[in-house]
């Protein structure tokens, strides 16, 4: 029922066309004709960092991304000087890899969703970019997050199965639990709520000279496992410790979170739920750390 | 031998799925990723993962139907056997993803819920939400962090694979990658290497791919020896958000879960789409596809939204082409437990709320089907040898390629909910082989040749520095980028003409010429994004050409590759007689049209970097490659032509315990009892 297409020359482009109008640009009828931006660099761990400005063709429902591109594609300032483009982290664009998390405009967000109009509606005309300020700066906005990814290991978060041989279905879970675990389980490991967290600080650790990677690895993580794991990993563990088959080392995972950097170091201040893009209740994940933790370490002492 | 060392390279569902079996047979495996693992382009993928299950089985569902769409769907360019015993792996695989945890929607009863995608008539797809991809490769990220903590998994995330170390008998024993942040080498060494580095959508410039998606890792293989299939075979998916710098998936699910696609029968109708009566609208996929509706297969449905739009004149916007995808009939609460996901995404990125207001979406560059060409082991039974080391390998002893960027199982059209299968199955399935074939031997002596690694090593450093010092060229690399993009998006797409895509390939040679002369705008050695990118982007131009080249000699219709010129259209009589012969002649053209065109295009990197271009028989041993006639005018009395001829094939060569092959329907001849509400 296909009929041959005529014209392609008119619309080869499927899908490479002019971006989306719907939304409105929020500016009534004088959208800007350029985006002003400054950005915080640093070349290199250890470096100073310093301002640079740029200013980039305005275009219809623009994010945070389109302008890096475009900073990337000029490598020029504002004033004209020929620049390094500069360096961030990003992937899928659609808020769902956690690659894309900086400073925007003063708070901690995915630059993905992060748009030029509303952006421009809250400060003004020039959008401000920060690496994150928790996480060791690699270069310009790229940070190194495998604190992250450590916390996942020291909550072990994972279902401890036999292994993948077949062993029919995994347990019948009602709606109403697959419905409570479906929000943790959207956790993208942005950093967003560590970067947010008052009792969250930064722990950066400096390759020796004379250090190889690996002993270099293992001197960062023990540095990590003395901080605080952050409210991501104490949720992940809420995830796991609700699973039939997770909850067989729930154990494990309350003696991680009552542990050095657990879950005491929650000062509920909440600033994590606040800025959570995937709006995953934390709170609540930490407030049943909290309950679970109090009563195995009773638990624990009746047990001795 | 106890333990071999195996380098997989990429970390979405296929490289994690492969890293955890392999781990669990005792390999020990060096992971090398651009992007953390769990960042991967899998987390895109919406809608759910496909298998044969309880529920469909007692509908009269089996693996045996599951294989027949996939390869219906799929224009009979799969061979046979791995695509049979994918589907028969279906079942354990979704029960396992179960067990690793993965948060599957429940029934009231507590077991799987199951929807219905594009190309079946059964409900056969398990989703978690609409981020289905997500949390599968969440799950097995987390399995693979464990065998991480266990010391058996040793990841390398953000470094690039610049190149397979073949040995001087033409077998793998490593590769050479990047670190993308201090930019120093380093050479692999190992018994395997595995390729699962997904699809190449940006060649197409913006598409639904990630970022990663640039298929610079095949393209290395490919340009140090290993051959590519189905190169031309793109998926361009029906329903995009357009953006400026992306363009967003819009699930298949969205259809599945009772989504219409229509336009106002008034061009560009100003009006608010709610405001606009039913009898103004135009359901057009459900018109022209009464029994499949909204989910005919995604090439039909893709050219149909084309068509619409440019033939028709009846884009939504006048300036800008789309159609509606409209939700709004269906119940709030429902949407957000079934879709919550992907709705979020067009809320957050067009700021309307779908629930409300109808989306505007337009095709776009989806999925890889080619891929690097795969060997395998064809069993008795007409599925695979499980620990052959031949499944999945390329035509490069201890090169192996899983998941998107191997063009096995899809052939020319993929099916939605297909994808997640095969990833999760060539990874773990592949494994024993792996480790069957390892010559350990051989690689000591390799390792011992100390020159092949460091001489493979020196190669990459000074093209690396190479490119690093020129600093002075007039062509700008993002820039070739966009119009790279442009150039495959407008001829390799929807609608392809032989002298537009001839055309195209002398444009590719001249901006692969350009590349040359581009200037790197950062001539630093740390976390240098700039260098890379340009150095991906050369990458993609032997791709560009091997997927121009095989579009341009096929000249036939067949998927997702579809040339008007040689299209064959519906029956146009109306006298029976008529009608019979032109169905008889059509059913003629069909036979022919096989026999010349029912071949894997394979692709060669030649020695003047052009692709030699060569073509090797399907495996249709199972079933009988059938016309597709999903929709087609004229299709009953073309079925009808096509059953007696089968007949009488299947008398013929009753002797020689010949396959009966199967008639035509659209699909298979037994109906599920229910089959979904959705059209």
């Amino acid at each position: 029922m296909i009929k041959a297409v005529e014209s392609a020359e008119h619309s080869g482009d499927a899908g490479q066309q002019a971006v989306a109008d719907h939304g409105g640009n929020g500016h009534g009828a004088a959208a800007p004709r350029v985006v002003r931006v400054r950005i915080l660099r640093q070349d290199a761990p250890g470096e100073e960092s310093y301002w640079e400005r740029f200013e980039i063709p305005y275009v219809e429902n623009m994010n945070v991304i389109s302008i890096l591109q475009q900073v990337a594609a000029r490598a020029k300032s504002r004033d004209g000087r020929r620049v390094a483009p500069v360096a961030w982290d990003c992937n899928c664009l659609e808020e769902v890899c956690g690659s894309c998390t900086m400073l925007i405009n003063g708070r901690t967000r995915m630059a993905c969703s992060a748009l030029v109009d509303k952006l421009l509606a809250e400060s003004g005309d020039e959008i401000e970019l920060r690496p994150m300020s928790k996480f060791p700066v690699v270069r310009d906005l790229v940070v190194d997050r495998s604190r992250l990814f450590r916390a996942l290991e020291r909550v072990k978060a994972w279902v401890p199965v036999d292994g993948s041989y077949d062993h029919g279905p995994g347990p019948r879970i009602s709606p109403e639990s697959q419905e409570d675990a479906y929000p943790l389980a959207t956790c993208i490991s942005c950093g967003c709520c560590m970067e947010a967290c008052p009792q969250f600080t930064k722990i950066e650790v400096v390759r020796r000279e004379d250090e190889s990677a690996e002993e270099f690895d293992s001197r960062k993580k023990a540095a990590f496992d003395s901080g605080f794991v952050g409210a991501h990993a104490i949720s992940q563990a809420m995830l796991f410790n609700g699973h039939p088959t997770g909850k067989m080392i729930a154990d494990e995972r309350l003696e991680a979170l009552t542990s050095q950097g657990g879950i005491q170091m929650c000062g509920n201040a909440q600033n994590c739920v606040a800025v959570c893009p995937k709006s995953i209740p934390l709170t609540r994940s930490i407030a049943r750390a909290g309950r679970a933790a109090t009563v195995w370490a009773i638990r624990k002492i009746f047990d001795r | 031998m106890a333990q071999p060392r195996v380098l997989v390279i990429g970390g979405g569902l296929a490289g994690l799925s492969a890293t955890m079996r392999l781990a669990e047979l005792g390999a020990n495996v060096d992971l090398v990723s651009l992007v953390p693992v769990k960042r991967s382009h899998s987390v895109c993928a919406q809608g759910g993962i496909n298998s044969v299950n309880s529920l469909t089985r007692q509908q009269g569902d089996n693996e045996w139907k599951h294989f027949d769409d996939t390869v219906y769907g799929g224009d009979f360019l799969q061979h046979q056997p791995p695509v049979k015993e994918m589907a028969d792996w279906g079942p354990r695989i979704v029960d396992l993803m179960d067990r690793l945890g993965v948060p599957f929607n429940r029934t009231p009863e507590g077991y799987r819920d199951q929807r219905r995608f594009g190309g079946t008539l059964f409900k056969r797809t398990a989703f978690a939400g609409a981020t289905t991809g997500q949390q599968l490769l969440y799950s097995l990220d987390e399995q693979v962090r464990r065998w991480e903590v266990d010391g058996k998994v040793k990841k390398w995330e953000f470094w690039d694979f610049l190149e397979p170390v073949l040995d001087d008998s033409g077998r793998c024993r490593g590769a050479i990658c990047q670190d993308l942040v201090t930019m120093q080498f380093r050479a692999f060494s190992a018994d395997a290497v595995i390729i699962a580095t997904g699809g190449c959508g940006l060649l197409y410039g913006r598409s639904t791919m990630s970022m990663v998606c640039t298929g610079s890792a095949v393209s290395r293989a490919y340009r140090a020896g290993a051959w590519y299939g189905n190169g031309e075979f793109i998926q361009v998916h029906p329903t995009a958000i357009p953006g400026a710098d992306k363009l967003r998936l819009m699930s298949e699910s969205a259809r599945g879960e009772g989504g219409r696609v229509w336009v106002p029968k008034t061009p560009h109708d100003p009006r608010d789409p709610r405001n606009i009566p039913e009898a103004e609208r135009s359901y057009f996929l459900e018109e022209r596809y009464p029994k499949y509706g909204n989910l005919v297969p995604r090439d039909i449905a893709t050219r149909e939204i084309f068509d619409i739009c440019t033939n028709e004149g009846l884009s939504v916007e006048k300036d800008r082409l789309c159609v509606y995808l409209d939700l709004t009939h269906v119940p709030r609460e429902t949407l957000d437990r079934k879709l919550g996901g992907i709705l979020e995404i067009y809320e957050k990125f067009q700021g309307v709320d779908p629930r409300v207001v109808p989306m505007k979406i337009f095709p776009a560059v989806h999925y890889s089907m080619g891929g690097l060409w795969v060997d395998y082991q064809k069993s008795s039974t007409g599925g695979l040898v499980e620990g052959s080391p031949r499944n999945q390998q390329t035509n490069i002893p201890g090169l192996y390629a899983i998941g998107e960027c191997d063009y096995q199982y899809h052939g020319a059209n993929r099916l939605g909910a297909n994808s997640l299968l095969s990833c999760i199955f060539s990874g773990l399935f592949c494994a024993p082989g792996v480790i069957a074939g390892v010559d350990a031997g051989g690689k000591q002596a390799a390792e011992e040749s100390s020159r092949l690694f460091e001489s493979r090593l020196r190669r990459e450093e000074e093209r690396h520095h190479s490119l690093l010092s020129r600093t002075a060229g007039d062509e700008n690399p993002y820039d070739l980028h966009q119009q790279l993009g442009n150039l495959m998006t407008r001829v390799a797409t929807v609608v392809r003409r032989n002298e537009q895509l001839a055309a195209a390939y002398a444009e590719v040679c001249s901006l692969e010429e350009r590349w040359g002369r581009c200037a790197v705008s950062d001539s630093g050695n740390w976390t240098n994004q700039n260098v890379v990118f340009t150095k991906s982007l050369g990458d993609m131009f032997p791709l560009a050409k091997l997927i121009l080249k095989g579009a341009l000699q096929r000249d036939e219709c067949r998927g997702a590759h579809y040339k008007p010129d040689f299209a064959m259209p519906g029956l146009q009589a109306t006298d029976l007689a008529e009608k019979r012969r032109e169905a008889e002649q059509w059913c003629d053209r069909f036979e022919a049209n096989t026999r010349r065109w029912l071949k894997s295009t394979v692709a060669k990197y030649g020695a003047d970097g052009e692709p030699e271009i060569s073509y090797e028989d399907v495996d249709t041993s199972l079933t009988p490659p059938r016309p597709r006639l999903y929709g087609l005018v004229g299709g009953e009395m073309i079925e009808e032509v096509w059953n007696e001829r089968l007949k009488k094939a299947a008398v013929a060569g009753e002797g020689q315990g010949g396959s009966a092959g199967q008639g035509v329907g659209e699909g298979h001849g037994n109906q599920p009892a229910y089959a979904g509400s959705a059209s």
